[in-house]
């Protein structure tokens, strides 16, 4: 039992080493300019252009359905203008970057890692390294540098999206006063909510990208190696986002308190 | 480029998990030779060959490259000793993502080359020499295993190193696709005056292409010398390999 554990828990010190390995290595290159600007190209279109469609449906239909259910209960107790504001701090402050983030761990993280990993096992990382090329400076790099400006943009349009939705359903469909839902949402949600919500969006970004080329630059054996590191992939990314998003829920409360 | 380099190996020890793969390997290649290395699947010939270009880094024993040893280098320290040394992976490990021409361009693009039509023409040249100009727009999943093999050949050749390695260079491939690949490796060691080092078990290659022969038996060189020197080996753990005996009852 006690051996297990004190395996569990070098296994995952190990792990998190590598990680920042590949973090320092992979800012290193980039403060050095080891930048491959068509490549980023090719990825901020991949992984920003790409992923607006699973954004927009993601933000618009959470925006939709929170803002009903918001509406639901609060109408209850007559309180129908105060449905804007909070799906709009919802919306910024978790709801937009913790969906934004699993849909982009699920739908890039998974062909970052799938595509990294059939590059290993098929020796075309060993052919880049050969040919004297970096494969953190010409795979990650790009990678890293795309997600870094296109997550808080897709966090952004998810947010957009939702509170557009929101205000549908709450004016048009649920007959709230369209004047007290945009003056309420203005009054209670600020700049440090949406700020909160792109620099969450950044911070997944960047565990998105590092945990999902690690995974293809370790893949192993194969297809099925191939199949395991995309696997673990999403589902480390999907359960870091998470974990991690409690944390800075609460460091973000300290610099932007509510 | 071109100038041709020596690479030296001592005392390389290797092990992966519980395996010792090689077991103190004492190699020494003279600039502009062909050395083949010969032994069975599996007994660490392409290991080696992976040694002597950083791509695995030894147990313990150095490996020098125009007498550096780059046993202790760090992966971007070795940036320099890879671009004068080119390989042949033994699937080709061409980049799936591109083409034929921009497969072959890479090295030229990745060093810094910009001009178009100089790239161009350079391409042109080095699918020439393995026979394949005019294929620059196909991609790598349409090639057969031995045009696949020579376009890899093309990219490990085009920023003309001073050392080439093959790794099974005719594994898989038909005995006349086999007999052009070795016919071009012996055209390019002519023509360019390269250090060739060939990892095979194919003995048809051994004679048509070495200057000299290692045989790695063990995790160790067992025999070392000049392919006549080979044929008239009466060690019989040598003959076996040339002769391809299992020494198996039937």
């Amino acid at each position: 039992m006690i051996r297990s554990t004190g395996r569990i828990f070098l296994t995952l010190c190990l792990y998190l080493g590598e990680l920042a390995f590949l973090f320092l290595e992979t800012t290193g290159a980039i403060l050095r300019g080891r930048i491959r600007w068509r490549l980023f190209w090719q990825q901020v279109n991949e992984i920003g252009s790409r992923s607006q469609m699973v954004v927009m449906v993601t933000g618009g239909f959470t925006g939709a359905v929170f803002a009903a259910q918001t509406f639901f209960q609060f109408h209850l107790l007559g309180m129908d203008s105060a449905v804007g504001p909070v799906v709009a701090i919802s919306m910024c402050r978790e709801l937009g970057p913790v969906l934004t983030g699993l849909m982009v761990a699920g739908r890039v993280g998974a062909a970052m890692s799938a595509e990294i990993g059939t590059m290993k096992v098929t020796e075309q990382i060993d052919a880049l390294r050969a040919l004297a090329v970096h494969p953190v400076d010409y795979l990650v790099v790009p990678r890293a540098m795309a997600i870094f400006v296109s997550m808080p943009l897709l966090v952004g349009e998810s947010i957009g999206f939702g509170i557009f939705t929101s205000y549908i359903v709450g004016v048009k469909l649920m007959g709230i006063q369209g004047t007290y839902f945009i003056s309420n949402m203005i009054q209670f949600a600020d700049l440090a909510d949406v700020s909160i919500g792109l620099i969450k969006g950044f911070v997944f970004g960047i565990l998105i990208v590092l945990i999902s080329c690690h995974q293809g630059l370790h893949a192993r054996e194969g297809a099925v190696g191939v199949g395991r590191a995309t696997t673990d992939a999403v589902v480390i990314c999907s359960l870091t986002i998470l974990v991690v998003n409690f944390v800075l829920t609460m460091g973000l409360n300290i610099i932007f308190p509510a | 480029m071109n100038t041709s380099i020596s690479i030296e190996v001592r005392g390389l020890h290797k092990t992966l998990g519980s395996q010792q793969v090689l077991r103190g390997v004492d190699l020494s290649v003279n600039p502009g030779e062909t050395m083949v290395i010969i032994g069975r699947s599996g007994g660490g010939k392409s290991v080696l060959l992976k040694h002597l270009i950083g791509l695995m880094r030894p147990t313990s024993g150095e490996i020098l490259i125009e007498g550096q040893n780059i046993a202790g280098l760090g992966e971007r320290q070795l940036g320099a000793i890879r671009k004068k040394v080119g390989i042949l992976f033994q699937n080709g490990a061409l980049f799936d993502s591109m083409n034929v021409g921009r497969n072959v361009a890479f090295p030229l693009l990745e060093s810094g080359a910009r001009n178009a039509g100089v790239i161009r023409k350079k391409v042109s040249e080095a699918l020439g020499v393995v026979d394949l100009d005019g294929q620059q727009e196909k991609m790598p999943v349409n090639l057969s295993g031995g045009m696949r093999k020579r376009v890899a050949l093309a990219r490990a050749i085009i920023s003309e190193p001073s050392c080439i390695l093959y790794d099974e260079p005719t594994a898989g491939l038909d005995p006349i696709v086999s007999d052009s690949i070795n016919r071009l490796i012996r055209r390019l060691q002519r023509r360019l005056g390269v250090t060739s080092i060939v990892v095979t078990h194919d003995m048809n290659s051994v004679f048509h292409i070495a200057d000299r022969v290692a045989y790695l038996l063990d995790g160790r060189i067992y025999f070392l010398g000049s392919v006549e020197d080979l044929r008239q080996s009466a060690d019989p753990r040598v003959r076996d390999f040339v002769e391809g005996r299992s020494g198996e009852a039937e």
